[in-house]
């Protein structure tokens, strides 16, 4: 069944993504990480769909609508903080605590 | 005035007409007489605090407030007519219903209510006034001679920056001193009765920037919340026992409710009598009004002297029936009173402070007042109330203008000597002839002398502990007549040194100071005279019979004979029906033989006899100004002088264990375990949030870490 590999894709997407978030330091290699998780959602929401009816899909245009408006908000954060430091380096961002 | 036109007023006022059956009496504007100096004191206190707030307007600019000589402001010309003017409209008042009571037959007190104040259950009590023979008695006393010394203040009080304040707070105890002695229930005599002490503690303190004068204020408080505590379990027991508390009900009830000489009863007399102790300055709770000295002398003439100690006595007489009731109450009464005359008396021996020289007298001389009302002599307890009033305001104020004087004097030549210690005055009868010879009219009033008040106020009463000691308990009386007779000669002694000391011999103050010393202002002496004339003929109102019909009374040439005594009669009547019922009819001996006029002729010789004594010995004695004066070295004067220690008791058995106790209660409980508790709340709460902001790393990598374990693990319960 093609939606056992779907899925399988998905899942293996999601971890990596997942993965990437937490190891990475790089705040637009982070970013890009989420956007993996959200294509590895997408995915799953498609291939569901295949035998769940039409829902799965609408949700995935909701989801990518979102993620371009997110991505579009995200940058801006991640180029004025770039412009304030002078690098995208996580670690030497780390003041927003207690 | 709404209220007093009011339908309750007047039905209130019908009521009694048909309660004094026969003719009836009807109340002048009883309530204006309260009211009036609640409305005087009012408006003083607005001027004193306008006069406060440009006081310290002015202090604020860095200068220092004094009263311009020529004209004086505003706010201190209006006190000057409004504090007296309103007590002395009140007195008119009095003076009214006074006369309108004279010709009535009124036997029983009329009420006068207004509103009801509180009405819990079955327990109501209203803001009623009290009008009897007593009360009016009292009210005439209280009026009259706080209407003198409220004159006698406007010259006092003139050059002081808190004459308006001054006025605002005797104004004040005029009024709660009315409500005390007008209050138709225990609840209003109470209101009256800290309301007066509150006033008492205002004017200790009135110079409150000196602490040692503050402390006595609040010695004179503490002191009489320990009465207050006596009289409100009184007041608590009536009304278990009464279910009501006011006088007539209670009073009226009390021969039915009560068993004589029972448990209750007793109790309750007793725990009356802490209170009366309390006010009144009676062993053991005296120390406080010594220490009131502290106070302007006009204060310590008024609160100190005629008008608030004497509350004691007023509660005694007010509550004749219960004491009447309980001979053990009656004997405690009597036993502190006579105890504390003699006391006072020979502490009174030693001081050189001329204020706490009278003082102690007075303590002695209401120690008298608790004798007279504890052998139930109520009329002639009251009586002495009233001619002490009179020649003991008049010695105050006497000792106020001799201060004044001094104060001036030493002024003037800056010379920092105490005015009021008497080493330092000597011969000032040359410089203040008026205040001479009015205070040695009050001093011989006072010692007991043939015709001056004091002498047939003061007779009475040991003539009737004389007669107390031919009835039960006859030991305990006949120690008691012995001990007032003793403290009678002291009396004598003590005043003739404190006249001698003052007025006659040398003069001490040094020659430029003598120059400055003037006799002081009429708004002083008037007041003095005024009171020397009561003093000298106030005790002919009750004089009793038998001395009248003898040469004392000039065979009956005076004009009245026992007429306190038969005003009184409606008021005690129910008290001496009982004492007769129980102790059988009144023994007309005294306890070693002898009439009535005999022993008032041996006292009077003997009062005369040691004031002459004590004018040969003092005058003879080379006094020095207190600053060359020695500390008295030997045993018993060093005692007398040291006021036989009981204030060093009193501080090492009760004040430092209750400091201690506090100290205890403050370092240990609340410091300690209470506050404890409180940190330990916070500093936990403190703890778990430090623990908690650990996981606050501000690393972005490891809150998604976190937050990716945390869905594992909610996915995983979900699965598992």
């Amino acid at each position: 069944m093609i939606v056992n590999e779907a899925l399988t894709l998905s899942a293996i997407l999601f971890v990596l993504g997942t993965f990437g978030v937490i190891v990475r330091r790089n705040a637009i290699i982070m970013f890009l990480c989420v956007e993996i998780q959200l294509n590895a959602v997408n995915l799953a929401f498609v291939a569901f769909s295949r035998t769940m009816g039409i829902d799965g899909q609408i949700f995935v245009f909701f989801v990518m609508t979102v993620a371009a408006a997110e991505a579009a908000v995200g940058l801006a954060i991640i180029i004025s903080v770039f412009r304030h430091y002078e690098t995208v380096n996580v670690n030497h961002f780390n003041l927003l605590k207690w | 005035m709404g209220i007093f036109a009011s339908p309750l007023l007047q039905e209130a006022v019908g009521e009694a007409a048909v309660q004094g059956a026969g003719a009836p009496f009807e109340p002048f504007l009883p309530g204006l007489v309260v009211l009036l100096p609640l409305l005087g004191a009012l408006v003083n206190g607005v001027a004193a605090l306008v006069a406060a707030r440009r006081s310290a307007e002015v202090v604020r600019g860095g200068g220092e407030w004094t009263l311009p000589d020529h004209r004086r402001p505003l706010t201190h010309r209006i006190p000057t007519w409004v504090g007296p003017g309103v007590v002395g409209v009140a007195f008119a008042i009095v003076l009214v219903n006074f006369f309108r009571m004279l010709p009535v037959e009124l036997h029983e007190p009329v009420v006068v209510e207004y509103w009801t104040w509180m009405s819990t259950g079955t327990f109501e009590v209203a803001a009623a006034l009290q009008l009897d023979q007593l009360s009016m008695l009292m009210m005439l006393v209280v009026t009259g001679v706080s209407f003198l010394i409220h004159v006698f203040s406007v010259g006092y009080m003139a050059a002081d920056v808190g004459y308006p304040r001054y006025f605002a707070y005797l104004n004040l105890f005029v009024f709660f001193m009315l409500v005390l002695v007008t209050g138709a229930s225990f609840p209003v005599l109470f209101v009256g009765w800290e309301g007066v002490g509150l006033c008492s503690y205002l004017l200790i303190g009135f110079w409150f920037s000196d602490p040692e004068k503050a402390d006595a204020g609040k010695k004179a408080f503490i002191v009489n919340r320990i009465g207050d505590f006596g009289f409100l379990v009184a007041m608590f027991l009536l009304f278990n026992a009464f279910g009501t508390l006011n006088f007539t009900d209670v009073l009226g009830a009390a021969p039915e409710v009560l068993t004589y000489g029972g448990g209750l009863v007793t109790a309750v007399t007793l725990f009356m009598l802490l209170g009366a102790t309390g006010k009144s300055a009676q062993i053991p709770l005296y120390t406080w009004l010594p220490d009131a000295m502290a106070g302007p002398t006009p204060v310590s003439a008024l609160i100190h002297a005629a008008t608030m100690v004497t509350a004691g006595v007023y509660l005694v007489a007010r509550t004749s029936v219960l004491f009447a009731l309980s001979p053990i109450g009656s004997l405690a009464v009597a036993g502190i009173g006579v105890l504390t005359a003699l006391f006072a008396a020979t502490i009174a021996l030693t001081q050189y402070d001329i204020k706490k020289v009278l003082a102690y007298s007075t303590v002695s001389q209401l120690g008298y007042m608790f004798l007279g009302v504890g052998v139930g002599a109520y009329a002639a307890g009251v009586f002495h109330l009233m001619t002490h009033a009179f020649f003991k305001a008049l010695l105050f104020l006497g000792s106020g203008a001799v201060i004044h004087a001094m104060h001036e004097a030493l002024h003037h030549t800056h010379k920092d000597w105490d005015p009021q210690d008497m080493r330092n005055m000597g011969g000032l009868k040359r410089f203040l002839p008026v205040t001479w010879i009015t205070m040695w009219i009050a001093t011989l009033a006072i010692s007991g002398i043939w015709p001056f008040a004091g002498f047939f106020s003061k007779d009475e009463i040991i003539w009737s502990a004389g007669v107390a000691a031919r009835g039960p308990y006859a030991a305990f009386y006949s120690i008691f007549w012995v001990l007032s007779l003793a403290a009678a000669i002291l009396t004598a002694f003590y005043m003739t040194r404190l006249m001698v000391m003052t007025f006659h011999g040398g003069n001490r103050t040094g020659e430029e100071e003598a120059r400055h010393l003037h006799e002081v202002p009429l708004t002083m002496t008037v007041p003095l005279a005024a009171l020397a004339v009561l003093s000298a003929f106030g005790g002919w109102i009750n004089v009793p019979e038998r001395v009248h019909e003898s040469f004392l009374g000039l065979f009956g040439g005076l004009p009245m004979s026992e007429w306190l005594h038969h005003w009184l009669e409606p008021v005690t009547a129910a008290a001496d029906e009982i004492r007769i019922e129980h102790l059988g009819p009144v023994a007309e001996a005294a306890p070693f033989g002898g009439g009535e006029v005999l022993w008032a002729v041996a006292s009077t010789v003997a009062a005369l006899v040691v004031v002459l004594i004590a004018v040969a010995v003092v005058r003879r004695r080379a006094i020095v100004p207190a600053v060359e004066a020695p500390e008295p070295s030997a045993g018993i004067h060093r005692l007398l002088y040291r006021k036989w220690y009981v204030d060093e008791l009193y501080d090492a058995v009760i004040v430092r264990p209750v400091l201690g106790l506090s100290r205890f209660c403050w370092r240990v409980i609340d410091a300690g375990i209470i506050d404890g508790l409180v940190n330990a709340a916070g500093n936990l709460a403190r703890a778990v949030g430090w623990f908690g902001s650990l996981f606050q790393t501000g690393a972005l990598n490891t809150y998604a870490f976190v937050l990716t374990l945390g869905v594992l693990v909610i996915l995983g319960s979900l699965v598992f």
